[in-house]
């Protein structure tokens, strides 16, 4: 090959802008956004991009990532407005672009596309995501036997990976911050519809506060952008019709507890 | 904080209000709305419809309707103005007002049926 032909298939790749969110409080205390051409390439996804401006444009490009196939989590991140995973959106999805990547909506920006998770990590601890079971089998009793009808009743809950697009898309959360949240209140769902977990009451306390479920007035956009079909908003609605329920048989029946 | 809401309490009377618009106001809307009156079916008399709503469980169904609607409507419109106008510390007295408005129309509805 020629010089010239070189040359010549480099002019030839197309190519994209990124517009990315840049906050550095060390060096300015308003963000601002820096436009980067990247290559075009069909199997390319947002995360791409993002290391290829990383390893060849600009090295002080902060963002998370880490296992690129979507298990992680840690790629979320606004793409046009819209809460995606980076490694999970294709570039040629956005052309001819400029694609505007901002850090995930609703939450604190801690360095260009790093949000602050301790208000998730909070809410998520809350609500009690792990088997409660204190009369729960030995060992040598054997294992819990459940069909697979009981196990599809809650395994879709199981899929979350805590990537929190649900909350940066969720019109609630960003004007009522104390709201648990989506991924949360879908996560203690699937602990509450799961056989071998007896913590149903103990989390209604906070499930069914002002902070949990009747915040929620079904908009539905937790289950539009979930990347692992999880839909947090069918398990609120779900829990609802349960929390009443058991409400007005509190009021009707508050000797049958 | 971490206190169980009272919200079921409206939430229920939302559910049933919705529900049960859905099932029978459509019906009754092409009916009285569009079938009578375009004399797709055979209208009822005045006096057919009077004997019908002489019977006191026939109000109360009308009575069910109509303000179980209103609830839904209450709990909906709150939750508008909550929201789309973003009053969170007007909270209280949206509320009253919203479900206020769905009570004093039950309230109206079951005096006009009562005496009617």
């Amino acid at each position: 090959m020629t010089e010239t032909d070189i040359n010549t298939t480099i002019e030839e790749v197309a190519t994209i802008e990124l517009e990315v969110f840049r906050y550095r409080p060390e060096k300015a205390s308003a963000p601002s956004f820096d436009t980067f051409t990247v290559p075009l390439h069909d199997e390319w996804v947002l995360l791409d991009a993002l290391n290829h401006i990383k390893d060849e444009i600009d090295g002080s490009l902060s963002y998370r990532w880490s296992c690129r196939m979507g298990v992680c989590g840690s790629c979320g991140m606004m793409a046009n407005g819209e809460a995606v995973l980076t490694c999970a959106a294709f570039l040629k999805d956005y052309a001819p672009g400029p694609i505007r990547i901002e850090p995930l909506a609703n939450f604190p920006v801690a360095r260009d596309l790093i949000v602050g998770m301790d208000d998730f990590m909070e809410k998520l601890n809350r609500v009690k995501p792990w088997v409660i079971n204190e009369n729960g089998k030995s060992v040598e009793e054997g294992e819990y036997l459940q069909t697979p009808e009981e196990l599809d009743d809650y395994v879709q809950y199981t899929m979350c990976i805590n990537c929190m697009l649900c909350y940066s898309a969720c019109p609630i959360y960003g004007m009522e911050p104390s709201f648990i949240g989506p991924a949360a209140l879908a996560l203690a769902q699937r602990y509450n519809l799961d056989l071998r977990d007896h913590g149903n009451e103990e989390r209604m306390d906070i499930l069914s506060s002002d902070e949990g479920i009747w915040q929620c007035t079904f908009v539905g956009e937790c289950s539009e952008v979930c990347p692992k079909h999880v839909d947090p908003a069918g398990a609120i609605q779900r829990y609802k019709v349960e929390a009443t329920n058991n409400w007005w048989k509190s009021k009707l029946m508050p000797w049958s507890n | 904080m971490d206190k169980r809401s009272n919200e079921p309490f409206w939430w229920a009377l939302f559910g049933a209000g919705g529900v049960v618009a859905a099932l029978t106001v459509p019906v009754l809307l092409l009916l009285t709305g569009i079938a009578f009156p375009l004399g797709w079916l055979p209208a009822p008399t005045h006096d057919s419809l009077y004997a019908l709503f002489s019977h006191l469980l026939v109000r109360l169904a009308i009575l069910v309707i109509v303000s179980l609607s209103a609830f839904h409507w209450a709990h909906r419109f709150r939750f508008t103005l909550y929201d789309g106008l973003q009053i969170k510390h007007l909270n209280a007295p949206v509320a009253f007002i919203c479900y206020g408005s769905a009570i004093a129309f039950t309230v109206f509805a079951a005096v006009s049926l009562y005496t009617f």
